[in-house]
């Protein structure tokens, strides 16, 4: 069960890390835990937050900072269901399919909900803007049907309401991707001017540091 | 009372005056408020007093179990009464600022009730529904107070307890208080709290570990994450005053990972806790010390157990370890370990402020003090009850929960959580009582309530319910592995119309050797909801195998497969389970099926440890 902000992914995937840049970012999210107690179970649960999934190089880099062998930390990690070790898509969507919700027609919802956007089962849309995943209990009874969008819990759920709240997701997704590919052509932009620049400045000496 | 109490309680008692002196407004927010849409009323709330010019105190507090009025709004203008507003969508915000917070005239249209003084054509918080037979003791906090703000706790009679504790008795005493109180375990093995800090308390090991159990995988209840947001202060309390009783020095509060809202507000809590010397070392002023911290736990039903939740801790798998050693011997890390549910833990400080005598008075004879119901499903009101044992469950569902919105007809209640039973309607006079409740094969367990109409297909629900507990199987011994499966497998080819004959007796015949087979709960009481379900509606479960089901049952679309480290890499095993697959060839005989001295209940820890056997310990504070 995941709400609020954790499970939103703090690392943008479609700058798609390189294997050294998921390393640091695992050390830093292991590093970085709030818990007094620091486990393995801990720490993947911190490089889980901060990337969306678990890469291979996170496991390893939790083996190292543990003690434990890869295998055992493969162990843990595929044990509990919250971990992926796939990068996620852009954002997230879960339904509830806890016995209230259940009772309180979960599957309708659910199964329109899946016709909506050409899936069978829980998984990413292909575009991979949307995971749709089931929640055992969002621990919202009282206001069930429970969905959540983007950790966003919201009760009282009707089909017609979840495919709405899934097309202005969609809607907002494409604003957002957009506002990256400006941020990251005027980058790239500024990266060659810079590279201009410098191909005209005197050459420098290199230092090892 | 000790001097550092006595400083801290003249200061939150400052504190609650001035707050006092200003409009005070109280949010149910949370994620029960938020789920119902309590962001977009509180910003309006802001919005529109700083348009009006209004000067109030917003806090965002926990539910207060009117869980079917949220969002709800307490608005408290001095001088005036304090008035509760229910579903109060943000159009409503501006007439309520203005008419009631700015002019002091409450809308009597959008209100609900009020809270102490009466205004007319309004009724009173107590003489609402659903508030008729409850009996605060855990929630007595719940949307009163604001949970990051530990002087309104102070305030209102929280510390009080473990000062008393630290000041006037020693731990003896304590403990037998505790025992005294009658007070059981609330996660669903009802095992006496006292008895169990005693086998804590008597071993005289250095390090030892209170562990309280917010784990709470349970699909329809909520309570543990209620108390956690509304009222983190009373478990801490709870905590500590456990760890002087029992001569521990460590706290762990187990909560599943992803329930920010809850997590956040105990780590803050404890984090002021430590800033005003109740926590750390020489707590008030004494020489007791006590230390505290969250830990976090992934996506597992089964961490929910309590050797289980210890491999958690260390970080590891949650799948139960054999006992014995029992936690008092050998539990977290090694150490000797006390394992409660939240919803013990947060009565314990009120029994020490109160006396146990007082918590005697409340409840049944064997069933002491109260239970906290979650109500949901086909019901008007549902939330969140503390009501005394004694009580019966029509009174809860009927009356305080309104029955069905539509006036159809109560078919059943499904009764605690996904190992748990159901109760047909007519057999709602059950008193809440552990005893007389076990002995006709009900459960209260962790309080989940999930009420269901008579359009409710109980072939459907039961799948659903194994659909959970066979994805929440950990995997450690087969015959809860595999029975799951197979079981799984002929409730989804019944409620598919594909139902052969002889599949009852072949659900019957898995479960019972998941019973007997099993290492924890999970295994044990996995056939409960197939059985119970059998046993009051088998009429039903027969009509749908013969394929003349009345109630049409939908397909199914469950979680993709087997999920324990079964979906890595693509690898979803399709291997489906034999029909003819059986755990034993000969036929067992019913009193095979009661847990024996010799299965789970070797003896090394002491005769009392090994009381209630295997079960009692295994579903022990199964939230």
């Amino acid at each position: 069960m995941t709400t609020g902000s954790t499970g939103a992914p703090r690392v943008a995937q479609q700058t798609s890390p390189q294997s050294d840049e998921l390393r640091h970012y695992a050390d830093e999210a292991i590093a970085g835990q709030p818990a007094t107690t620091v486990t393995v179970l801990s720490s993947l649960l911190a490089v889980h937050d901060l990337l969306g999934y678990l890469p291979s190089e996170a496991l390893s880099a939790v083996a190292e900072h543990s003690g434990a062998s890869v295998n055992e930390v493969w162990g843990v990690a595929s044990f509990y269901p919250n971990f992926r070790f796939t990068p996620p898509a852009r954002h997230l969507i879960e339904i509830c399919w806890g016995p209230t919700c259940h009772v309180l027609g979960a599957q309708d919802i659910l199964q329109g909900l899946l016709k909506h956007l050409g899936l069978d089962h829980e998984a990413d849309t292909p575009d991979g803007t949307l995971t749709l995943k089931l929640n055992t209990c969002l621990g919202v009874c009282p206001h069930a049907p429970a969905m959540s969008f983007d950790h966003d819990v919201v009760g009282h759920v009707t089909l017609e309401r979840a495919a709405r709240r899934v097309d202005l997701l969609r809607v907002a997704d494409q604003e957002e991707r957009r506002a990256e590919q400006l941020v990251a052509d005027s980058e790239q932009a500024q990266a060659a001017q810079a590279a201009a620049s410098e191909a005209d400045a005197p050459e420098e000496p290199r230092s090892d540091d | 009372m000790t001097e550092a109490f006595a400083k801290l309680a003249e200061h939150a008692t400052d504190q609650w005056a001035e707050l006092q002196a200003r409009p005070w407004i109280r949010v149910s927010s949370g994620l029960m408020g938020m789920a119902s849409g309590a962001r977009d009323t509180l910003e309006a709330l802001r919005h529109d007093l700083a348009q009006a010019g209004v000067e109030a105190t917003i806090s965002e507090v926990g539910t207060t179990g009117l869980c079917y009025a949220e969002p709800l709004v307490d608005v408290y203008v001095p001088g005036g009464p304090r008035v509760l507003y229910a579903n109060v969508v943000p159009e409503r915000v501006p007439e309520i600022v203005e008419r009631h917070v700015r002019d002091g005239e409450p809308v009597v249209a959008y209100a609900l009730a009020t809270v102490g003084a009466s205004v007319s054509g309004l009724p009173l918080r107590e003489e609402l529904p659903m508030m008729r037979h409850q009996v605060r003791i855990a929630l007595r906090n719940a949307g009163e107070i604001d949970p990051g703000q530990i002087d309104q706790y102070i305030a209102r009679g929280g510390f009080e307890g473990l000062d008393k504790a630290l000041s006037e008795m020693d731990a003896e005493q304590v403990l037998q208080s505790i025992k005294d109180s009658g007070l059981r375990g609330r996660g669903g093995a009802a095992f006496p709290t006292g008895v169990k800090l005693g086998f804590l308390a008597g071993n005289p090991a250095p390090l030892k570990y209170i562990l309280c159990n917010c784990e709470e995988g349970d699909p329809g209840a909520f309570n543990d994450k209620t108390i956690l947001e509304a009222d983190p202060f009373t478990l801490i309390e709870g905590c500590i005053i456990a760890g002087f009783a029992t001569g521990a020095s460590n706290g762990i509060v187990f909560v599943r990972h992803g329930h920010d809202e809850p997590i956040d507000r105990t780590r803050q809590a404890i984090k002021a806790c430590y800033a005003s010397g109740l926590l750390g070392g020489h707590i008030l002023g004494t020489d007791f010390a006590f230390d505290m911290e969250v830990a976090e736990v992934g996506e597992s039903y089964v961490a929910g157990e309590e050797t289980a939740l210890m491999e958690a801790i260390e970080g590891k798998r949650s799948m139960p370890r054999f006992r014995p050693p029992f936690p008092a011997a050998y539990g977290v890390w090694g150490k000797p370990s006390n394992i409660n549910n939240i919803k013990t833990l947060s009565c314990v400080p009120e029994i020490v402020r109160r006396g146990a005598e007082w918590f005697k008075g409340i409840g049944t004879d064997k069933s002491t003090g109260t239970a906290i119901a979650c109500l949901s499903g086909d019901i008007k009101y549902p939330g969140l009850v503390e009501v005394p044992f004694g009580v019966t469950m029509r009174q809860i569902v009927e009356e305080m929960g309104g029955g069905d919105p539509s006036g159809k007809a109560v078919k059943l209640v499904q009764t605690g959580g996904p190992l748990g039973g159901l109760l047909p309607a007519d057999q709602l006079d059950m008193v809440l009582d552990y005893d007389i409740m076990a002995q006709a094969g009900a459960m209260f367990g962790s309080g989940g309530l999930i009420v269901c109409n008579e359009t409710r297909s109980v072939v459907d629900l039961t799948r659903a319910l194994i659909a959970f507990d066979q994805m929440e199987s950990c995997g450690k011994c087969f015959p809860c592995r595999l029975g799951m499966t197979h079981l799984l497998e002929v409730l989804e080819r019944i409620c598919d119309g594909d139902g052969r004959t002889g599949d009852l007796e072949l659900m019957e015949r898995v479960g019972g050797n998941m019973k007997i087979g099993s290492l924890c709960g999970h295994g044990q009481l996995g056939y409960n909801p197939v059985a119970s379900a059998m046993r009051f509606f088998g009429d039903e479960f027969r009509a749908e195998v013969a394929g003349e089901g009345a109630i049409a049952i939908m397909p199914f679309v469950g979680p993709q497969g087997p999920r324990r480290g079964a979906q890595v890499g693509g690898l979803t095993p399709t291997a489906r389970v034999k029909d003819d697959f059986v755990v034993a060839v000969h036929p067992i005989a019913a009193e095979d099926l009661k847990p024996s001295g010799g299965a789970g209940a070797a003896k090394s820890n002491g005769a009392e440890q090994t009381h209630g056997a295997a079960q009692a310990h295994a579903q022990d504070e199964q939230a």
